[in-house]
Formats: C-alpha cells, sequence, structure tokens
C-alpha cells in the first residue's frame, strides 16, 4: 500500500460529513523524518482497517506542550485556544495521536480552556480497532519469538497511567516481550520531556537517552519498542551512542504492527 | 509533699505541649504565607488517598525493605502510644500502672509493647547501618551533609534511646515483674539489675520512667525543627495531594484572561473593570521565592523528609546534572522557614532581606534540567510534588524575566511564527503523505 489515503476535516466538512476520529498527527509527526514515518505507519493500519479518520493538515498547530513546559504559559494559552477554536469549529468529539505529548495536553490541559474531547494514544485506538474485530493482526513470522523491550514515554504511562495498550498490541504480535528493570510506573524518562528535546542537557556525566538505552540493552533485545516520536529520536541516538544500530532497532508500535501486515 | 512529682510532671507537661503548640502556630503562618489555591474538590478521593497512602502505608512498601522497616517503627510509634497514655495518666494522678486492673489483657497489651519496641529498636538500627555503614547513596547526595545529615541520625538514637528506656523501665518494675504476664521482653534484661538493692532498683525504674516521658515531650519538640515532621504532615499533605493525572499542569486562568483579551477582536484593552469588580492580576507570574508559591507546596515542603526517593529516580540527578527533587524541596523549607525568621524579628512583617528562594537556593541549571517526566512525584511516599515547584519557576524565569535558555527561545519564536518547535513552514504539514 504506497499510496496513503487522508483526508482533511476540511474535505468531510465539504462532503457535510464527520468522520470517526480526527487523527492530531502533532508537529513532530508532521515534519521529523523518523516521525513521519510513524505517522504513515498508523495511516496505514488506520486505512487497512477503514476507519473513516481525517487530519488538519495544513491547518493544524503545535499543541503548546512544549511551551507550557518551558513555562510559557502565554504561548501555551494562545496556541490551545487556537486550536480549540478550530477543533470546536469542526465539531470534533473523538481524538487519536502518535505523540503521547499532544495525548497529554489535548486530554488534560486543553478542558480547562474550553476543549473538551475524547482522546486516545495510537495504541489505545487500536487495541480498539483490533477488538472490535475490524482490524486483524496475525502472529507474524518475521517477529514471531523476537525479544523486544518497551520503553514507556512518561506522558503516557506515569502522567496518564497508559501502561498496557502499547504491550497488549506486542503481544498479539507474538513476541518475546522483556522488560527493562526501571518499567511502567519506575521507567526512566527518554530525556527529551519539558522542553528538553529543544536545547542541550545540563553538564552532567552522561546523558539521559544514553543511560535509557544502556537500560533497554541490558535486557539484550532485537528491537525497542515505543510509542512516542521523542522517545523514538532520543532512543535511536542511545543505539547509535553504544554503536549498536547494526544489532537493535528502534520502532513506534505502529511500525511494527505495519511492517508485520506487509502494509 | 508527696504531691511533688505529680506537680513536676504536670509541670513538664504543659511546658513541653505548650512549647510545641506555640511552634505549630508558626508552622500554620509560615504555610499561609503562600498563595491560596482551591482544594475543596474530590473529598472521596482526598479521604481515600490519605487513607491509603499515609494512613495504609501505601507507597512505602515500594522498596519493601525501607518500606516493611518502615511501617514496623510506623506501627510501634503508634501502638506503643496508648502506653504514653498512661503514662501521662500515672503522672498526673500519681497511681503507678493505671491500667493493670484489665488483668490478663493488660498483660497482652504489655507484651505487644514490648514486642514492638524491640522491633522498633531492631529496625532503627538497621535504618542506622544503612545510612552510616552501608551508605547508601541517596543519604550520600550533596544536599544531605551537616544537618540534614545529623538530623537523620539524631532521630535514630532518639529511638534507640526512647525503646531502651521503656524496655528498662518494664524490667526494673518489680509489680510488673511479679505480674508474669506481658513481660515478654523486659524479663531477659532484668537479670542484669539482680545484684541491685530494692531501693536501687526503684531508682533505675522511676530514672527510667521520667527519661522516657521527658524524652518524648523533647522528641515531639524537636519534631518542629526535623525532618521527622512528617510524622504528623504526611497526612494532610497526602489529603491536599495532587488528585489530577500527574502529566496535567496547572492552569494559570490569569494569563488565560489576557490571551481571552488579546484573542477577542471586540474587547477594548483599555475598558475600565466594572465597578465592584475586582481585576484578578497576579503581582507576577510564575514564583521566584516561597510567598508566590502555592500552600499546599509550602506544605509539602515541610512534609518533605528527605528520604531521596525521588532523587534517585530523577534521570536528571541519575546522569550527574545538579537537579535533584529533594534540594527542590529542603531549599524551599530552608526559604519559608528564613522569611518566618525575619517575620519574627520584624513583629510579624517580613522585610526585604534581597534574597529569594531562585538563585539564592536554587539555581537556574536546576531548574532547567528537569524533563518533567514525574519520576520524582510518582516515587514520593507523601505526596510531594517537586515538580510543580520547578514549572513555577520556569514561569517566572520566561515571563517575568525573558530569562529563558537561547535554544528554547528559538524553539517558542518557531511555534508563534509558523505553529511548530521547528523552523518549517505550516503549509508543509501535510507533506508526509506523499513522501516514502
Amino acid at each position: 500500500m504506497d499510496q496513503l489515503i487522508v483526508k482533511t476535516m476540511a474535505d468531510y466538512m465539504a462532503e457535510g460529513k464527520q468522520p470517526e476520529i480526527l487523527f492530531w498527527v502533532g508537529s513532530a509527526g508532521s515534519y521529523d523524518d523518523r516521525a513521519k514515518k510513524i505517522t504513515r505507519a498508523f495511516v496505514k493500519l488506520l486505512n487497512k482497517a477503514q476507519v473513516e479518520f481525517a487530519v488538519l493538515g495544513t491547518e493544524e498547530s503545535c499543541t503548546g506542550d512544549v511551551a507550557k513546559r518551558a513555562g510559557n504559559e502565554f504561548l501555551f494559552q494562545m496556541q490551545a485556544m487556537m486550536n480549540i477554536e478550530l477543533l470546536n469549529g469542526y465539531e470534533v468529539k473523538r481524538i487519536v495521536t502518535a505523540c503521547p505529548h499532544s495525548y497529554n495536553t489535548l486530554k488534560n490541559e486543553y478542558p480547562a480552556l474550553g476543549g473538551q474531547y475524547q482522546v486516545q494514544h495510537h495504541t489505545e485506538y487500536i487495541e480498539e480497532l483490533i477488538q472490535a474485530g475490524r482490524l486483524k493482526i496475525e502472529t507474524s513470522s518475521k517477529l514471531n519469538g523476537k525479544r523486544i523491550t518497551f520503553h514507556d514515554p512518561c506522558y503516557l504511562g506515569r502522567a496518564n497511567e497508559v501502561y498496557e495498550a502499547p504491550r497488549n498490541l506486542l503481544r498479539t504480535l507474538g513476541v518475546d516481550l522483556v522488560e527493562m528493570k526501571r518499567h511502567k510506573q519506575t521507567a526512566l524518562c527518554c530525556g527529551a520531556g519539558g522542553a528538553q528535546m529543544f536545547k542541550e542537557p545540563e553538564k552532567g556525566d552522561k546523558d539521559i537517552n544514553v543511560l535509557r538505552t544502556e537500560d533497554a540493552l541490558k535486557t539484550e533485545p532485537s528491537i525497542i519498542a515505543t510509542g512516542c516520536p521523542y522517545c523514538n529520536t532520543m532512543m535511536t541516538d542511545g543505539v547509535k551512542a553504544k554503536e549498536k544500530e547494526g544489532a537493535v532497532q528502534v520502532m513506534d508500535v505502529a511500525e511494527l504492527l505495519a511492517n508485520a501486515e506487509d502494509l | 509533699m508527696n504531691y511533688i512529682p505529680n506537680i513536676l510532671f504536670a509541670a513538664a507537661l504543659v511546658l513541653g505541649i505548650g512549647y510545641f503548640v506555640k511552634n505549630v502556630k508558626k508552622l500554620v503562618r509560615n504555610i499561609k504565607l503562600g498563595q491560596d489555591v482551591d482544594v475543596s474538590d474530590h473529598k472521596d478521593q482526598r479521604w481515600q488517598n490519605m487513607i491509603r497512602i499515609a494512613l495504609g502505608q501505601g507507597k512505602m512498601v515500594r522498596r519493601p525493605v525501607a518500606g516493611i522497616l518502615h511501617i514496623i517503627v510506623y506501627l510501634g510509634f503508634i501502638i506503643i502510644n496508648i502506653e504514653v497514655l498512661e503514662i501521662i495518666l500515672d503522672g498526673l494522678t500519681g497511681q503507678h500502672r493505671l491500667f493493670s486492673f484489665m488483668g490478663g489483657f493488660y498483660g497482652f497489651l504489655i507484651g505487644s509493647f514490648e514486642v514492638l519496641a524491640l522491633l522498633v529498636f531492631v529496625s532503627v538500627v538497621i535504618f542506622w547501618i544503612r545510612r552510616n555503614v552501608i551508605k547508601l547513596q541517596r543519604f550520600w547526595k550533596p544536599e544531605m551533609t551537616s544537618w540534614p545529615k545529623n538530623d537523620g541520625n539524631f532521630i535514630l538514637y532518639f529511638e534507640m534511646v526512647l525503646m531502651t528506656l521503656f524496655l528498662v523501665m518494664n524490667a526494673t518494675d518489680m509489680h510488673l515483674q511479679e505480674m508474669q504476664s506481658g513481660n515478654v521482653i523486659s524479663q531477659f534484661i532484668t537479670p542484669l539489675f539482680s545484684g541491685m538493692s530494692e531501693g536501687t532498683l526503684h531508682l533505675v525504674e522511676r530514672s527510667a520512667w521520667w527519661l522516657h516521658i521527658l524524652g518524648i515531650l523533647v522528641f515531639l519538640n524537636y519534631l518542629y525543627y526535623s525532618k521527622h515532621l512528617h510524622i504528623l504532615l504526611a497526612f494532610p499533605n497526602t489529603y491536599f495531594g495532587k488528585i489530577k493525572p500527574k502529566g496535567e499542569f496547572n492552569n494559570l486562568e490569569a494569563v488565560t484572561n489576557e490571551v481571552k483579551m488579546m484573542m477577542d477582536p471586540d474587547a477594548d484593552p483599555f475598558a475600565m473593570p466594572e465597578e465592584g469588580v475586582e481585576e484578578e492580576v497576579p503581582a507576577k507570574f510564575g514564583a521566584s521565592d516561597v510567598q508566590d508559591l502555592s500552600w499546599v507546596q509550602l506544605l509539602n515542603a515541610y512534609t518533605c523528609t528527605e528520604c531521596g526517593r525521588c532523587t534517585s529516580e530523577c534521570p536528571a540527578n541519575l546522569t550527574g546534572k545538579q537537579l535533584s527533587p529533594r534540594k527542590i524541596m529542603m531549599d524551599t523549607r530552608d526559604r519559608l522557614e528564613e522569611v518566618g525568621k525575619n517575620m519574627d524579628a520584624n513583629n510579624g512583617e517580613f522585610k526585604d532581606d534581597g534574597k529569594q528562594l531562585l538563585g539564592d537556593y536554587i539555581s537556574h541549571e536546576e531548574i532547567w534540567a528537569c524533563t518533567t517526566c514525574n519520576a520524582c512525584v510518582e516515587a514520593c511516599p507523601v505526596s510531594i510534588d517537586p515538580l510543580s515547584i520547578i514549572l513555577e519557576m520556569r514561569r517566572y524565569l520566561v515571563m517575568e524575566q525573558s530569562a529563558a535558555p537561547m535554544e528554547l527561545n528559538n524553539m517558542m519564536s518557531n511555534i508563534e511564527n509558523n505553529g511548530a518547535p521547528w523552523p518549517y513552514n505550516q503549509m508543509d504539514r501535510l507533506n508526509w503523505v506523499d513522501e516514502k
């Protein structure tokens, strides 16, 4: 499936229809070369399940998560209010996103500013599609029995207590899911949250992503799975720093599912 | 003449409790220096949290060794207080072992106290060994020198001495020994005193009794000056602790009003506020000193017992950066104490001392090293939220002083101009559809 079927909210509006969900792509998912692959993988799954989804396209703007966490409440609220005006204008009810930072902000921080939506992480939504029988994921020969460890994104796990959905999807693939010593509530940050993605780290002994990659490598995985574009970048860099890029891949759960299905 | 001990006891009690009450008032005043915050919501959830986390020690056992030892000391503390009640009544009335009329049940009670006292003693010794011999990393961080380090040990010595006095008191109490019930531990200490005359024994017993109760009164008053205050504040702190999802950062309503004004084309920026309606514009955005924080955050600071579970989970700290969430809480408390003393010295008014929490206690470097991952919040056994203080300080740095690191300023201007933290055109947001 080379050609993706992607419609915008404006397209649906023109047809006088409402999509089932709005897919919030997020800034990383739109612009970052690595994250764009995750975006495409998720869309392939949506296409396969024949989900009527929309994106905002060029109308989407940064949720403001990084601005808020950097302390710029003004900028955050301006972004939030613009986005809310747009979303409410389209009468959006359900939002799915592959970025835990967007997820957290849309779900928890927009309501106080007038934006009430049902928000899901893409792993939660895919799990729902599978349970509803709309998407079938076979145990893949490519991944069967492979050692995979899942790195919990802080803003999905600790911040919102979504621990099982990504793991359930990995189990569906028949992989050998191994846990790092620090996982779920005690997972170590990849080092990119709280606006750290956009600055050099403070002086220290080592970079956080390297420490986290060491956690992951101790499980001797062939794949490190993530559910966040930032984590993906940080872990990929960590694997490079440990010179393991030949042996260990870093993949989003959506990519693993799409690959397994040869999408 | 027979009343002298009773009078002395009553005086000690009044003095001990009176001084404590005086300090508690100071404590409450200091906490109230914080900004008001509405915590009247979700009462059921809050009670549940308090019962589960503080009363039930729900988060302590996440680290089983420290957790179980802590539970023993905690139970010992609570249950042995029944004995303290008897001691107080004995002291005031001049009776001896007032509750012994309960017979067998009294024996059972004393037995439980003695077993607990021994268990507490052993636990406390293990705590001491963990701190001073094994030197667990989290007790040897830069912020854990001088007073914080000594404070930790003083508390342990206090408990060792109090438990010893309790057992010696029972061991030399002929009345209790003759009852031959309940003295399950102290009977093994009794032989140590076998050569002594009845008079000496009585003297030892009375000394242990007095030192025990005076020790408790001193310890009570030590609390205010010590991290040990958590034994009281853990309860309100878990009640008032954050109940929203950890990822949800509070909304600054003052900003909302301004942003609405900016975005509303019909708004009149020069409009006077309606009469009688007070305009809510805060003195400043974010926090640079303790008075800018909320009173819950200040309560957090007094509740912190410096266990360092937060710091030992903090990714920044684990990778050698300056940030330590525990230090954030300790600094907040130290500064608050300083402000309180300043007020005491100036008839209750705070006189500007040219210092503030941000800069003089907490450095910019610490503030910017945080990844907002919430590991510290998750790790805290008593619902302290160091992250919220870090965020308020970032807000102050960014919104009041425009003092964000350069790269973050670039990121923020990208968001303003392009709607993304990267310098890409918003019109390119859908390019991923056609790329491979």
